[in-house]
């Protein structure tokens, strides 16, 4: 899907500058997409290298996984394939209460860390694991308690109660983090279910297999 | 409510960041070294994403500077209008999971347009607050590991985009209709 949709977006571009009779845009925007992924990149480092250096300490210090024991049940609920006491989970559970409270710079290197941590017991390097897609999905519908960036703009454009969409906030943002836990677990069961189907397949006719 | 929203987002990164060497202290870990240690990571995994978002950053910003976006967003707009929706509105779910900052920009503009507490304020602050740019977060969290099959990943995020955008727009009806 990400293929089609890469690819999409490139074609259509295409086309409509083609039709516009603005196709010299094309190369502009191309190189200046470019530029700018780069130029986003390399603002992540300065983040990522001061988290992961404070995350460093709370691992070596014990604290995460003092944390992944507290809230143990509902992380395991959510990633049942991750071992109880793997790294893992500790960064899980920060990446979760860092989006929680909109720490937004904090959450993304802790879900990173959490990724590369999962990716330690994923077999296929290159293929997403279950758990990498729950997580994934955890944060793209990214549970927030206060959206700090909206309640600012409101402010600043005389709002006479900046911060009354907290509420409506906080529960379009559960429904939706709903939506993707429901969504994430029946792909989960689609694929097993899948593979399971494939794997009898091979073992009835072992000549498959070669 | 607003004062104490302020204190907590003003006071919990300077909490975090004083608490967790003090509490690796106490616990004999060399904070500084070992702090070091885990931010030599950071560099690599940061020039790792690279080449994820260079491809989708190219992708995106072809579509958007062709009129492509435009488009579609226009289009979006005259579609959805008789559920008693703002037309207004609408652009936003698609602008959202694709730009972080296209729909933050899209979200401004309306909130001052209308001004913030109009209908179609609330509802843009509630759908830009409610999730986060899905394609964004996609590239960055698998680029980071080098995972190019996200299997059905964008599938559910995008799922769970046009759920919270309905969800938001009905609990904005619900609360301030």
């Amino acid at each position: 899907m990400i293929n089609l949709i890469w690819m999409g977006m490139i074609l259509v571009g295409f086309c409509f500058a083609a039709f516009n009779g603005n196709i010299d845009s094309v190369t502009k925007a191309a190189f200046d997409g470019a530029q700018t992924g780069v130029t986003v990149s390399f603002g992540l480092i300065s983040i990522l290298v001061f988290w992961l250096g404070m995350m460093r300490l709370a691992e070596d210090a014990g604290l995460l996984a003092k944390v992944a024991k507290l809230l143990g049940p509902v992380v395991r609920f959510l990633f049942p394939d991750v071992p109880k006491n793997h790294p893992a989970m500790g960064y899980i559970l920060s990446n979760m209460s860092a989006n929680l409270f909109g720490l937004g710079n904090a959450a993304t290197p802790m879900g990173i860390k959490a990724m590369q941590e999962l990716q330690k017991l994923n077999p296929d390097k290159h293929t997403a694991s279950p758990a990498m897609c729950t997580l994934l999905a955890l944060n793209t519908a990214s549970i927030t308690i206060i959206p700090t960036t909206l309640i600012a703009i409101r402010l600043n454009y005389e709002s006479a109660n900046p911060s009354e969409i907290v509420g409506t906030t906080l529960l379009a943002t559960a429904i939706a983090t709903a939506a993707a836990i429901i969504a994430d677990r029946w792909y989960r069961k689609q694929t097993i279910r899948r593979q399971i189907r494939s794997d009898i397949r091979t073992d009835l006719n072992p000549d498959v297999k070669g | 409510m607003l004062s104490w929203i302020n204190l907590v987002s003003a006071w919990s990164i300077p909490i975090i960041i004083a608490f967790i060497p003090l509490y690796a202290y106490t616990r004999k870990v060399p904070v500084y070294e070992s702090f070091v240690d885990g931010a030599k990571d950071g560099f690599s995994t940061a020039i790792g994403i690279i080449p994820h978002l260079v491809g989708m950053m190219v992708a995106i910003s072809v579509f958007r500077s062709s009129g492509a976006l435009e488009f579609f967003v226009g289009w979006t707009g005259s579609f959805l209008q008789t559920l008693g929706v703002p037309s207004e509105i609408l652009p936003l779910g698609i602008l959202r999971p694709l730009t972080g900052t296209g729909s933050l920009a899209y979200t401004t503009e309306l909130i001052r347009a209308y001004g913030p507490d109009s209908m179609i304020g609330r509802m843009a602050s509630t759908i830009q607050g409610s999730t986060d740019t899905t394609l964004y977060v996609l590239t960055v969290y698998f680029g980071a590991v080098g995972i190019r099959n996200g299997r059905y990943a964008l599938k559910v995020g995008l799922f769970s985009d046009l759920v919270g955008f309905i969800a938001a727009i009905a609990v904005c009806l619900l609360v301030f209709g």
